[in-house]
Parts: structure tokens; sequence; C-alpha cells
């Protein structure tokens, strides 16, 4: 074994109970690094894509990367790979923190986990033994209170992941949290967690390294030593993400007016200092957080009412501030923190909250349907209420908005005001005003995202090379590039976030020294091109169109109304020809040349 | 008046916002020079919203908003 792999997985059954252990395919692993790029592909193969998301035949990945637990720049990622009962396409939620890199200490590569358990149950790993346990008595309880119960039980060095109420109900932004105030967010992975009855998995590892894999100890070490010397250099990953977190973003963002507000009806907030990383540093922080082996330390911790929590991620503040006219931190961050406690999308659930907002503004949602606490722009209290009722939902307008923004604006014959592609939220960038992130928005395997390629970079940090944010030339070429190195970077097991230093050149090294392979930093984005291909073929298997690589009508008919980017609307109608010619697509999918081209034989034809 | 606007680090010892006469500063080194800004710590010069070299010339009415380097997602 030298590899960046222990070459097992686990496939574990719910209904039945029965536990196997299979040899992780090295072959299929080099081909699509792991991570992102293998669950995927062992979904693909296991013909998931055309089963219902939330019945026993849907199946839930948590895999690691060869990088994930390595001595190597935060590299705590594991992802979750399943088919979205949202989205009803691919979804792959990644998520930081050391659970990840437990697992890999395990012994695992990755755990498939299938059926559904005929009584509440969760998962003890420890080393090779893996036991399925009754979770009864752990039925409704928070995420945080659960993770305490657990380690209690299996000792403080257990790492726990879990859902809280949202996922035990099957809510569709039902995320899977992992050490207290880590998620694998999005797409709804904590609902297909929760009809599968699994409640949480707990990881004990004798291993605190995974040297006895790695190829070339040595050459990964030089390789390693170089990248931290760049992190270090570099003022994004060495300062500014620890001083001030992501919610730095939140006053760039806002004065290019590129800063949706009240549900993307305008694009800049005069209150957005009050809701910045600049002030959460100034009034509530209590520190930065870093995950395993991270010198970034982008995560927050903040003070509510005397208790330290974990703080809300750009993302959040946006979308409980801004988006829903409010410019209370205290209650983003209460808000937030409920989201992490039942277990929910901290990005689609207040993104839902605005669209009901607006519904509400528009007189589309009746005051008597709110149960005593009206969607008004601005109200603190239907934020942090109407998270937790979406946690655990009761009410009828509780479940619609539990199920997302595009079922929601759909009820009141209004999907106009659902701000989602693919039916998944879209993030804090108005993509009338940053051309290249439409591409991204549009064309994400997984919907609505950022972090499937992240145009923010090149466009407005100027990170690598500053872009003129207002063209489109050249666009399509640069979001094909990010899509496919953040598709590597993923399925590597490290953070995306060290790309704000890094670039293929370093991961190639690391990977290369890692795992025995040879990839030039050329090569390794053809990996990540065949990733983005695989997950495409995916989705096309789901039943995605070719008209679901679109934007919302606001984007694309209703130009930006005030502020500095007044007048700017989105270009996708251009740009994305260009990008399906980049790609190599006809019509949204792979030409059979492509998938040949890509090695995906397996795919032509299909 | 030309409205000066710092985030981040370049606040720390300096403030927020700041309103200059338009005749103090003719383009944005001076305006750095103005709040003892070395050039190296800006990453983000914006003028009214779009992105401008500090070399720029800037007049009345404009909106300044600078930052040092800046990540997120």
């Amino acid at each position: 074994m030298s590899a960046s792999y222990y070459e097992k997985t686990a496939r574990i059954n719910l209904t039945t109970g029965e536990i196997k252990i299979e040899k992780t395919d090295l072959d299929l692993a080099r081909k699509f690094i792991g991570g992102r790029g293998l669950g995927t592909k062992i979904l693909y193969d296991e013909g998931v894509a055309a089963v219902e998301p939330l019945s026993p035949e849907n199946k839930l990945i948590y895999i690691t990367g060869p990088m994930t637990g390595s001595p190597t720049p935060s590299s705590g990622r594991y992802m979750v790979c399943t088919k979205s009962p949202l989205t009803g396409m691919i979804a792959c939620s990644n998520s930081g923190g050391i659970w990840g890199a437990k697992l890999k200490f395990a012994g695992w590569d990755a755990l498939i986990v299938e059926g559904e358990a005929p009584e509440w149950t969760y998962i003890h790993i420890e080393d090779d033994k893996i036991t399925l346990l009754n979770a009864d008595e752990y039925v409704g309880m928070m995420s945080e209170e659960l993770d305490a119960k657990l380690r209690e039980k299996h000792g403080e060095k257990a790492s726990i992941l879990n859902i809280g109420p949202a996922g035990e109900k099957k809510v569709l932004l039902a995320a899977i949290m992992n050490d207290k105030d880590r998620a694998a967010g999005r797409s709804g992975v904590g609902a297909v967690m929760g009809s599968k009855k699994l409640k949480a998995i707990v990881v004990n590892a004798s291993r605190n390294n995974i040297s006895d894999i790695i190829a070339d100890i040595d050459a990964l070490k030089a390789a390693n030593s170089e990248c931290l010397k760049i992190l270090k250099a570099n003022p994004v990953t060495s300062e500014g993400l620890k001083n001030y977190g992501t919610g730095i973003l939140v006053n760039i963002i806002n004065n290019i007016g590129t800063f949706p507000t009240k549900n993307w009806q305008e694009s800049y907030y005069e209150k957005a200092d009050d809701i910045s990383g600049e002030t959460t540093a100034d009034t509530c922080l209590v520190k930065a957080n870093a995950c395993f082996r991270c010198p970034i330390a982008c995560a927050r911790v903040v003070d509510i009412n005397g208790k330290a929590v974990g703080g809300p991620e750009y993302e959040p503040m946006w979308a409980y501030g801004g988006n829903c006219g409010n410019n209370d931190l205290g209650a983003i961050n209460e808000a937030n923190m409920w989201c992490n406690e039942y277990g929910l999308d901290a990005i689609s659930v207040p993104c839902t909250i605005a669209a009901a907002m607006e519904l509400y503004q528009r007189g589309y949602i009746k005051e008597e349907e709110c149960d005593g606490i009206p969607l008004k722009w601005g109200s603190t209290e239907a934020i942090v209420e109407w998270t937790k009722r979406m946690g655990n939902p009761e009410s009828p307008l509780a479940w619609l908005m539990s199920s997302g923004s595009a079922r929601l604006c759909e009820h009141y014959g209004h999907p106009e005001y659902s701000m989602t592609v693919k039916k998944q939220e879209m993030p804090a960038y108005d993509a009338r005003g940053i051309q290249g992130i439409g591409i991204t928005y549009a064309t994400s395997n997984r919907g609505g995202c950022h972090v499937r390629g992240y145009m923010i970079s090149p466009e407005v940090l100027g990170l690598p090379e500053q872009l003129d944010r207002t063209t489109i030339e050249g666009k399509a070429a640069w979001a094909k590039i990010f899509q496919d190195l953040t598709a590597v970077i993923d399925s590597m097991g490290n953070c995306l976030f060290t790309s704000f230093a890094l670039g293929a050149p370093q991961y190639a090294a690391l990977l290369n020294a890692a795992t025995g392979t040879s990839y030039t930093p050329e090569e390794l984005l053809v990996v990540g091109d065949r990733i983005y291909n695989i997950e495409r073929m995916f989705n096309k298997a789901a039943g995605m169109k070719p008209e679901d690589d679109r934007l919302p009508k606001r984007l694309t008919e209703e130009p930006i109304a005030d502020g500095p980017s007044k007048g700017q609307i989105s270009q996708i109608k251009l740009t994305l020809p260009q990008y399906y010619e980049a790609r190599g697509w006809v019509n949204a999918f792979p030409t059979d040349d492509t998938l040949r081209k890509l090695g995906l034989d397996e795919c032509v034809g299909k | 008046m030309i409205e000066v606007r710092l985030f981040a680090t370049l606040r720390k010892g300096r403030g927020k916002i700041f309103y200059l006469e338009a005749d103090v500063c003719q383009n944005g080194s001076q305006v750095l020079e103005h709040f003892s800004i070395p050039h190296e710590e800006v990453a983000i010069f914006l003028i009214n919203g779009f992105h401008s070299s500090p070399d720029s010339e800037i007049h009345d009415g404009d909106v300044l908003a600078i930052f040092p380097p800046v990540g997120g997602g």
C-alpha cells in the first residue's frame, strides 16, 4: 500500500445490517483521483442516477481523497456523494473539520451506505471494526448535544458526524454536520441520511497520520513545505482570512454593487457594513478556528449571549443579512447557529426565507399563513424563528419553505421569485454584474453554487489576475478551467481555499508525491474535466434537460436596479454557447468524441 | 467632495469613511498618500464600484473604496 489509499471501502447495508469490506479500485481511484470524482463514478456505475433520492435504493457515499489526513495544507476534507432530493441530480457536498481525516486514520477510504435501517441507527467505527448501534435515544436531538453525548460515550477523541432534526424529517434543505459546526451543507444530503434512519457516524482511530501509505514521503514533505511557504507569503491565506473570515467579502461585493438584496430585487445594501467581517471582528468575534492541518483558519467562533458558537461564513451573512433586508449581525449569528443545530443548509435556508419575504411583500403569502411571525423584510424574529420552523417543520408553510424556494414559489404560482439553478439557491454574488460567475451558476452540476468554479477570484479579487467583471470575452474558458481545477482539489481532499495561493503545479506535486502518479499540471486539469463530465453524465441519466442550465429570469430580463452596477444584466445567452464549445458539449451534454477523449468510453451512446 | 471608504486592516489607526474636498487629491495615489497607505498594502482600488488603478484621476463626487488583499467564499 503506497498510493495514499488504504484500499478499503466499507459497503454498509442498513436494511440487512450486512457490512462488506471491498477493495478500493486503485485504477479507478487514479483515473478519478478520489473524493468527489471517485464517489460520482461509483454512483454512476451503480445506476444511482435512476433511483428515487429518498428511497432505500439511493446510496450515500462518504468518501475521502488521497490527500485527506495527509501532511499537506488543509487536508481534512471529505465528501458526501449521493443523488440529491433537492435537485434530482448529483450531490457532492464537501466538509472540513477532522472527521474525514479520522475516517482515513481508521483505515477507510470510503463508506458506501445503502438501504434503510429498520430502526434509528448510528454507525460506530473503531479502526477496522464497524458496528451498527441503536440510536432511538438520540432521535430529535440537536446536532451539538448529540455530538457531546456520543463523545461522552465513545471518548473525547471520537469525531462525530450527524444529522439534526431536519435530516430526520427528510427536510430537503437538511445538511450533514460534523465536529459540531462543520457542514456538508448543500443539496439536501442530510435528508438522504435521514431517509436511511442513520443518525450519526462516530469514528475512533488509533492512527493520527497516514504516513504508512504515502508513496514518497520525502517528496511529499518537500512539496508540502513549498506549499506552506506560498500560503504564508500570500496575504489572503496568511492573514486576511484569519483576521476577518470569509465575511470580509461583504463590503467588497457590496461596493461593486453585486450584493443581492431583498431576494435580488436590489444589488446594493446601504447597511452592509453592519453585517461585515470587519464588524464581526470588532464586536462579537471570540476567535478564528482552523480545520485539520489548516494554516488559513477562516472559520469564526462568535459570542451569542456569552456562549461561544460557530459563526457564519460570508454566504449566510449575506443571505440572512442583505438578502433578507436585515442589518442585525446578532440575529444572523443566532439564525446561523440554528442552522447548525437543526442541521440545515445555511445558504438555501435564508435564501428561501428571502423568497418567502418577497412572496409576502407581493401579497401571495398571507399574514394568516405566518403563524404570528410575518415574513417582513428585516424582521430579526422572522429570520430566527422561521429557521427553527424549517428545521422541524409542522405548519404547511414551514413544510413548503423547508423544501426550498423553487418548490415554495412554484406552489404560489410565481416560480420567477425563486433565485435558483436546478432548484438549488444561488449564493451571494449577483451574476448580472459579474459575468463569469453566471457561467458557473448556470452550468454547475449540483445547481446554484459558487464553489464549483469560483470566478469571483479573477473577476473581483484579482486572483490570479484581474479580469473585467462586466465583460464576457474569455470568460467561458476561464470558467471551465476553474471548474476543472476545483474538481481536482475537491477530489484530492484539500480545501478549495488553498487555491487563493496555490495553483495546478503545486497540486500536481502534492498528488504525485502522495500517490506515485506523474501528472503534469495540464494532465491534472484533464482529470478535472473528466470528473466534470462524469457528473454531467450522471445528471443526464437522472433526467437533466438542456434547459436546466439556465439562470433565473430576473438575471436575464431585469437589469440591476440600483447601486454601482445599475443597468447591468447577465449575458449568459451569449456565454453559454461559448462554454459548451470549450467543453466539447452540444445542447448541454458531452459529445461521444468528447467522452472518448476523456477516457469515458463507458458513457458513449448514453 | 470625494468619499473615501477604507476596509479591513486599512481601517486600523485611520477609520472607516472620509470626505475630502475635491481639490485635495487629483488621483488615487495622492489619496493613498493622504492617508499614509503604502501602495503595496492595497489590492483592490474601486472608483464608483469599478476596479481601477490608483493612478487613475479622480473627480468631484467620486466614491473610492480601498481594500487590502482579501479572499473568501
